[in-house]
């Protein structure tokens, strides 16, 4: 915040109690030149243009799906069915929810503290001539189009996968979670880990440039308080870090929700009509790789509406995710600028 | 609690740039020490050694001796952790944890040394800005983040952070340079208290505040351009501003170069 860096800051000079922000209102005394209210109508046209077209996609999927569910003859986000055509459709999304979540659930819990815990290293403990090229590798790793995690998985990392998921059925199988269901290389369990090693150069990315940025001052004053390094990443480093650190699980978790061709080549869809299972050694199919296997076959306006209908569902859950996000940054913003 | 510091031969690299050679001195316990000098004669350099905040930056380390009375700083078997818990330093510009609100920021470095104690932290809390002449001003916002307070009001902030875990010493650098006269003043008067139970270094640009709060001031100075600074002469303030050993303290203190 400015204050710390001149000294001075609006709120000295305002009276107690008056919105500092008022003092800053000079700033837009400068919008009657031409080229800044030429370039103000363009910006106030891009935003708007955006949000129309938000809005015209939305409606254009809603008025889809509605005739749909309009038609269901089960309800939608409790049935384990998915029956979309026909006469009696019977279609609901409990299974895809189940699989999405918890497959991105997982390579959050594996990617984010594995990240942030490589992004720590390279920023704070390691010396230039490493972290410099570390730093590059990653942001090239985050760059690499998510076929490629799906071929390796399918490929390589499966293959070493398999004894491994065997040994966790074999030992802990009567726990619901690690149920024996399947390959362990086709079930829930290995595309979260697929999904982590797709998420964590992106946390790894963005938390390091964000640790990065934590300003000396900030880490000199708990260094001179006496504080180890470790004790000096809690104290400066991290809480500056944090906002950071959750835009950039939120950005890997959309992800993680929307990926689709790793998903679809490495999970194994259920037969119809097999039994719920909590287990994360099962297969199935999450929101996006079931509607991309489905999408050759869209043969009727009834069953095109019942995918869109699940697309839906994948978009508000992003959005509820990116909402709450949001709502943690809000509320810490107060103690972060 | 007040202890003395001998500094004996120091010399003071930034890699392989020696930026200040042959430095011995005493502070005294329980009085103020001023830092005078032109700009980039290593004065901060100097101050930052004394509680081995130096080698924070790459490549910095040092070569001679401080003591702090008779425990050699720099000893091989000797924590920087532990020098920075017994030395506390104030910084030129304010550097609260953005964070942490007010009551944190004054908690964190007791919290460092394990103090778990809610009562105990709310009273150390309380005797550390009164110590800093910041309790009136913020004892109806203590939850609230200590960025939001004014420059001035943030300084005294981070004095009481620095006192709250009572250190031996109090190393200052500049501590009212990005301050009005008013806050300056306000923070020259808590140097005059806090000098009753610590030994305070300051190192200012301002004569007249050296002169006002200092018992001892020490003059910088480089050679030439490019060489190492030097410790030029030390005596009471009284001595330094009246009459010098030196002709360059007097050339100096008199505005006539610098
Ligand atoms: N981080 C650093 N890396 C390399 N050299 C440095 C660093 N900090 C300071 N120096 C050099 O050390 C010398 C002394 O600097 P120092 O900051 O101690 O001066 P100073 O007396 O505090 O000056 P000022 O009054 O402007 O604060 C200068 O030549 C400076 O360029
Ligand atoms: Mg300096």
């Amino acid at each position: 915040m400015s204050s710390s860096i001149t000294g001075v800051s609006a709120a000295d000079t305002a009276p107690h109690g008056e919105d500092p922000k008022s003092a800053l209102e000079g700033d837009r005394a400068s919008t009657g030149r031409l080229g800044d209210r030429l370039f103000g109508g363009a910006a106030t046209g891009a935003g708007l243009t955006v949000i129309a077209l938000v809005v015209l996609i939305g409606v254009f999927l809603l008025s889809q799906a509605i005739p749909s569910l309009m038609k269901n003859e089960v309800n939608f986000l409790t049935s384990r069915e998915w029956v979309p055509s026909g006469d009696h459709p019977r279609f609901g999304i409990a299974l895809m929810a189940w699989t999405t979540v918890i497959s991105s659930i997982l390579a959050m819990l594996i990617a984010v503290p594995l990240g942030v815990g490589v992004a720590l290293f390279i920023t704070q403990y390691a010396p230039p001539w490493l972290s410099r090229p570390a730093a590059t590798i990653i942001d090239l790793l985050a760059a690499v189009p998510s076929i490629v995690y799906g071929l390796w998985g399918l490929q390589i990392a499966g293959r070493y996968f398999n004894p491994v998921g065997n040994f966790v059925t074999d030992h802990l199988g009567w726990l619901p979670l690690f149920k024996a269901g399947g390959t362990p290389q086709n079930t829930i369990a290995f595309i979260s880990l697929v999904l982590a090693i797709m998420i964590l150069p992106i946390v790894t990315a963005l938390s390091r440039e964000v640790f990065a940025q934590t300003p000396g001052p900030h880490k000199e004053g708990a260094l001179a308080l006496g504080a180890t390094k470790w004790e000096m990443i809690r104290t400066a480093v991290l809480p500056f870090g944090k906002p950071g650190v959750i835009s950039a699980a939120m950005l890997a978790l959309g992800r993680a929700l929307g990926e689709t061709v790793a998903v679809m080549i490495l999970l194994s869809a259920l037969a119809p009509g097999s039994p719920w299972s909590w287990s994360i050694f099962n297969g199935g199919e999450t929101f996006a790789s079931k509607i991309a296997s489905a999408a050759a076959e869209f043969d009727s306006p009834q069953k095109t509406g019942a995918y869109i209908a699940a697309g839906l569902v994948l978009f508000i859950l992003t959005f509820i995710v990116n909402a709450i996000a949001r709502i943690v940054i809000e509320r810490r913003k107060a103690f972060s600028e | 609690m007040a202890k003395r510091i001998d500094v004996k031969d120091l010399d003071i690299y930034y890699g392989k740039f020696k930026a200040v050679e042959g430095v011995t001195m005493t502070v005294e316990p329980r009085s103020v020490t001023a830092f005078i000098g032109p700009s980039g004669c290593g004065k901060s350099t100097v101050l930052r050694t004394l509680n081995r905040m130096h080698e924070v930056i790459p490549g910095g380390h040092v070569d001679g001796k401080v003591l702090l009375d008779d425990q050699d700083l720099y000893a091989p078997n000797m924590d920087p952790v532990a020098v920075r818990r017994m030395i506390g330093m104030v910084f030129q510009r304010p550097n609260p944890f953005p964070t942490m609100s007010i009551r944190d920021n004054v908690a964190a470095g007791l919290k460092l040394n394990g103090m778990k104690n809610k009562k105990q932290l709310d009273e150390v809390v309380e005797k550390s800005l009164k110590g800093a002449n910041l309790w009136n001003e913020v004892k109806d916002r203590l939850d609230k983040p200590g960025a939001g307070l004014s420059g001035g009001q943030q300084q005294r902030l981070c004095i009481a952070r620095a006192i709250a875990v009572s250190p031996q010493v109090l190393l200052m650098d500049e501590p009212c340079s990005a301050l009005d006269p008013i806050s300056t003043l306000a923070i020259e008067d808590l140097i005059h208290e806090l000098k009753d139970k610590y030994t305070v270094v300051i190192v200012t640009h301002n004569m007249q505040q050296a002169a006002r709060v200092a018992d001892n001031t020490a003059f910088f100075n480089l050679a030439a351009t490019g060489k190492p600074g030097k410790l030029v002469e030390m005596n009471t303030t009284q001595k330094m501003f009246n009459n010098p050993d030196e002709k360059a303290t007097e050339d100096y203190i008199s505005g006539r170069f610098g």
